[in-house]
C-alpha cells in the first residue's frame, strides 16, 4: 500500500514539497510528535493547511519569532482554546468557500484536561477540525507532570511513587459526541497511520485522532526506542488500535496477540514504570475489560487475525 | 437614515451587525458569543441577524467565545463580540492574546459588579480588570454613542496604525435596558464609513506563526508597538470623527466630553452615566452661581492625558467620581488623572456607585458642598449610595 519509499527517508509524489515540521526545531530526539508530522507531511500533500497549536510541546518546537519550524500558516493559542480558535478559521474559510483544512495539534494536557471543555463544545458543534491529539501522557512542556491521560502507574514529577487513578477514555469521550470520526493512531503501524491522515483529512466534520506519542524525555526511555515502544503497546492490547465512525460503528484496525512478554518489555524499557508497582500481571484485568468493551462495540466477538 | 426606539444592547448588536454586512466584499464576519446578565440581549439579537458572509458561533464559555473571535479575525474576518463582569474575567487569558496578537477585535461591555457574591448592577470594575492589556476603551453615556462608539471602533481597531481590539463599555441596565431613540445610518453609509477589513498579519499562504515564543527584548519591542500605536490612536480617532461626519452628518462624541468646564473653578470628572448626573448638577449650580464644571473620560485607554492636563489647569478643586474600587487603593481614574492636575489643586476623589447604587443629583450635591469646605486633599472617600 502506501509504504514510504526507502523507509520514509526518500520523498514521494505523495509528500509535500517542504516537511511540516522543518529541520532545526526544538523537539527531543525520538519524539513521537516528529514523528507524526512526518507522517502528516505524507498524507497531506494535497491539502492547504492552517494549524493551531495551543500552549504544549508543539509550541515550543515552532522556535522563537520571526522564524518557525512549521512550514504552514500557524497561530499559537492559549492552552484551553485550540478547538475555539480552530473554529473561527474554519468558519471563515467556509464563509469564503476555501477548501482549507484546519488542524489542531494539541497535547493530552491540553486535550484532556484543561481543553475538555472547549474540544467538547467544538465537537458538539461538530465544527469542520481535524483534532490530533499527541498523547505523551504527561504535561511535557512543564516538565513532566501528570495529566489525566497518565497511565496508572507511571511516575511523573507530580506523582513521584507512581500515579493512582486510570488513564481517561479519550475515544469513547468522544465517541460519545457522535463525531464524524474518532481513532486512535499507531506510529508503529505506517500504513494504517497514513490511511487514517488521509481519511481524516478528506472528511467534514469534526475528526479527532489520538496519538500515543513516545516522550523519552518524560518516559525516561531511549530516543531510538519510540517506535518500538508504540508496537509494544499495540502488541500487549494496551493501546487498541481502532476507529469509530459517528460515534458507533467501532472497527477493530490492529488485532493484538496480547503478549505478556510485549507488557512486560513494555514497562521495562520506561524507567517512569520503575518500583511503581506496576507490573504484567496488575495491566491485565484493566486491559482484558476494556477489550472485551471493544469487542462488543465493535460486534466482533472473536478476534479476525492476529499479527 | 431612520431613528428607532432601542436599547442600548441591541443598539450595540445593530452596529456589529452593520459592520459585520460592511464586509461582505472582503472576508466576511465572525463572531463567538455567550450570555451573561446584562449584556445578553446583545448577543442574542446578533443571534437573531442575517449577515451575508456571516456567522454567530454560539459557544461554550467566554474564554471560546473570544477564542473564536480570535480565530475569526486570525483568518481575516471582522470580529465582535460581548460579555462584562464575570463573563469578561472568565475571557481574560484570551483577551490578553487577542491584544497580544494585535488582533482587531471590538467586544461591547454592559459593565457589571464582579462576584461572588453575585451582583447584576453597574459597576467598572470587570472592564478595567482589561486596563493594561492593549485594547483601547471606550465609554458611552446614551444609546446613540454606543452605536455610534461600536461604529467607530471598527475604524479604529482596523486602522493600519492602530490594528488591536476595542473595548466599547456602556453602563449595565442603566444604558443596555434603556430604549431611547438612535439614529441608524443605512448600510449604504455603513459601507462607506467601514471599507473591507485587512488584517495583515492574518493567516493566509506565508508560513508565519502568530503568537509564538520571543525574547525579553523581542517582547519589550513589541509592547512598545503596541504602546506607540494606542498613543496614535487620539490622531486617529478624531480623522474618524471626521470621516463619520461627513458621512451621518453628526460628529460622534470627543475623547473627553467637557461640559462648562472653560470658566469652572471646581470640576466633576467621571465615566459613563455618571457623567450625566454631572451635567445635570453642573446646570443646578451654575443657576445657584456656582463655578462648576464637568468632564466626562469617554476614552479611558489612551487616555488623553494632554487634554485633561489643559482641562485641569487653574482648576481649584476637582472631584473625580470612580464606579469602581482598586481595593487598597482607591479608584482607578482618580489614581489616573490626580496627577494632572495643578500642584494647588484640591483632587478628592470618590467612589460612587460602586456594586451600582443609584447615584443620584443629590449625592453629588452632597459630596460638592463638603468638597468646597476643604482646604486640601483627603484619601479617596467611599460614599454608600443604595
Ligand atoms: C492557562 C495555562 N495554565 C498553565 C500553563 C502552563 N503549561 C504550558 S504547557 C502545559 C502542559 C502541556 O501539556 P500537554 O498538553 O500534555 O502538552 P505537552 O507539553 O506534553 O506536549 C502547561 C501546564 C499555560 N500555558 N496556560
Ligand atoms: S518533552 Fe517529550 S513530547 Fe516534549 S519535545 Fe521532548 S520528547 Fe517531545
Ligand atoms: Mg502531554
Amino acid at each position: 500500500m502506501n509504504e514510504p519509499a526507502l523507509n520514509g527517508m526518500a520523498l514521494t509524489r505523495q509528500d509535500r514539497s517542504e516537511p511540516l515540521l522543518r529541520s532545526g526545531n526544538s523537539n527531543c530526539g525520538g519524539c513521537g510528535m516528529s514523528n507524526l508530522m512526518q507522517m502528516l507531511r505524507r498524507a497531506s500533500a494535497e491539502h492547504e493547511l492552517k494549524m493551531v497549536v495551543p500552549a504544549c510541546c508543539a509550541a515550543v518546537t515552532s522556535g522563537g519569532f520571526p522564524e518557525s519550524a512549521f512550514s504552514i500558516p500557524t497561530i499559537m493559542s492559549t492552552f484551553a482554546s485550540a478547538a475555539s480558535v480552530a473554529t473561527g478559521i474554519a468558519a471563515v474559510a467556509q464563509l469564503n468557500e476555501e477548501k482549507t483544512r484546519v488542524i489542531c495539534l494539541a497535547g493530552d494536557g491540553g486535550t484532556y484536561d484543561i481543553g475538555m471543555g472547549t474540544l467538547s463544545a467544538a465537537a458538539e458543534r461538530n465544527e469542520d477540525i481535524l483534532y490530533l491529539c499527541y498523547d505523551n501522557e504527561i504535561y511535557g512542556n512543564t516538565g513532566g507532570q501528570r495529566s489525566s491521560a497518565t497511565p496508572a502507574g507511571a511516575a511523573t514529577t507530580s506523582t513521584l511513587h507512581g500515579k493512582q487513578e486510570t488513564k481517561k477514555d479519550i475515544i469513547g469521550i468522544m465517541a460519545a459526541h457522535r463525531i464524524p470520526y474518532a481513532a486512535t493512531i499507531s506510529l508503529a503501524h505506517i500504513d494504517d497511520t497514513l490511511r487514517k491522515l488521509e481519511f481524516a483529512l478528506v472528511s467534514k466534520g469534526f475528526r479527532f485522532l489520538h496519538i500515543l506519542s513516545p516522550c523519552p524525555t518524560g518516559w525516561k526511555s531511549e530516543p531510538a526506542m519510540g517506535i518500538e515502544l508504540v508496537r509494544l503497546a499495540v502488541r500487549s492490547g494496551l493501546f487498541p488500535v481502532f476507529e469509530v465512525f459517528d460515534g458507533e460503528r467501532y472497527q477493530i484496525n490492529v488485532e493484538p496477540d496480547f503478549s505478556g512478554e510485549a507488557l512486560t518489555m513494555y514497562l521495562a524499557l520506561q524507567r517512569r514504570f520503575r518500583n511503581t508497582g506496576v507490573t504484567e500481571e496488575s495491566l491485565r484485568p484493566s486491559i482484558e475489560r476494556y477489550w472485551n468493551y471493544l469487542r462488543l462495540m465493535s460486534g466482533r466477538i472473536v478476534p479476525a487475525r492476529r499479527n | 437614515m431612520s431613528v428607532e426606539l432601542i436599547s442600548a444592547n441591541h443598539a450595540a448588536a445593530l452596529a456589529a451587525t452593520l459592520a459585520g454586512r460592511a464586509n461582505r466584499s472582503a472576508r466576511g464576519f465572525c463572531s463567538g458569543v455567550y450570555p451573561i446578565t446584562p449584556s445578553t440581549e446583545c448577543m442574542e439579537f446578533l443571534c437573531g441577524q442575517e449577515i451575508e458572509k456571516g456567522k454567530v458561533v454560539r459557544a461554550d464559555s467566554e474564554h471560546n467565545a473570544m477564542g473564536i473571535c480570535i480565530g475569526a479575525s486570525a483568518a481575516g474576518a471582522r470580529s465582535f463580540t460581548t460579555t462584562c463582569s464575570n463573563g469578561l474575567a472568565y475571557m481574560v487569558e484570551n483577551c490578553v492574546a487577542a491584544a497580544g496578537y494585535r488582533l482587531p477585535i471590538v467586544m461591547s461591555v454592559a459593565n457589571r459588579t464582579l462576584g461572588p457574591p453575585w451582583n447584576i448592577w453597574a459597576d467598572h470594575g470587570d472592564s478595567l480588570l482589561l486596563r493594561d492589556l492593549g485594547w483601547l476603551q471606550l465609554y458611552s453615556a446614551d444609546n446613540q454613542e454606543v452605536f455610534d462608539t461600536v461604529l467607530c471602533a471598527f475604524r479604529l481597531a482596523e486602522d493600519p496604525r492602530i490594528l488591536m481590539p476595542v473595548l466599547c463599555c456602556m453602563d449595565g441596565f442603566i444604558l443596555s435596558h434603556t430604549m431611547a431613540q438612535v439614529e441608524i445610518p443605512t448600510q449604504e453609509q455603513i459601507d462607506r464609513f467601514l471599507p473591507p477589513a485587512t488584517i495583515p498579519q492574518r493567516l493566509d499562504k506565508a508560513a508565519h506563526t502568530l503568537g509564538q515564543m520571543e525574547t525579553p527584548h523581542q517582547s519589550v519591542v513589541h509592547r512598545s508597538q503596541h504602546h506607540q500605536a494606542m498613543l496614535g490612536a487620539r490622531q486617529v480617532y478624531s480623522e474618524i470623527q471626521d470621516s463619520f461626519t461627513e458621512i451621518f452628518g453628526r460628529r460622534p462624541a470627543d475623547p473627553l466630553v467637557s461640559y462648562r468646564a472653560e470658566d469652572a473653578e471646581t470640576l466633576i470628572v467621571s465615566m459613563g452615566t455618571l457623567g450625566v448626573t454631572a451635567e445635570r448638577v453642573v446646570d443646578q449650580l451654575r443657576d445657584q452661581g456656582q463655578a462648576v464644571g464637568s468632564v466626562r473620560v469617554r476614552m479611558f485607554r489612551p487616555l488623553p492625558d494632554t487634554e485633561l492636563r489643559q482641562l485641569f489647569g487653574g482648576k481649584k478643586r476637582i472631584a473625580v467620581l470612580d464606579r469602581d474600587i482598586s481595593i487598597g487603593f482607591g479608584g482607578a481614574l482618580w489614581g489616573e488623572v490626580r496627577n494632572f492636575a495643578d500642584r494647588d489643586s484640591i483632587v478628592q476623589g470618590y467612589m460612587i456607585g460602586v456594586g451600582g447604587g443609584d447615584v443620584r443629583p443629590e449625592h453629588l450635591l452632597n459630596l460638592l458642598a463638603e468638597l468646597e469646605q476643604s482646604e486640601e486633599s483627603a484619601a479617596p472617600k467611599i460614599v454608600e449610595v443604595a
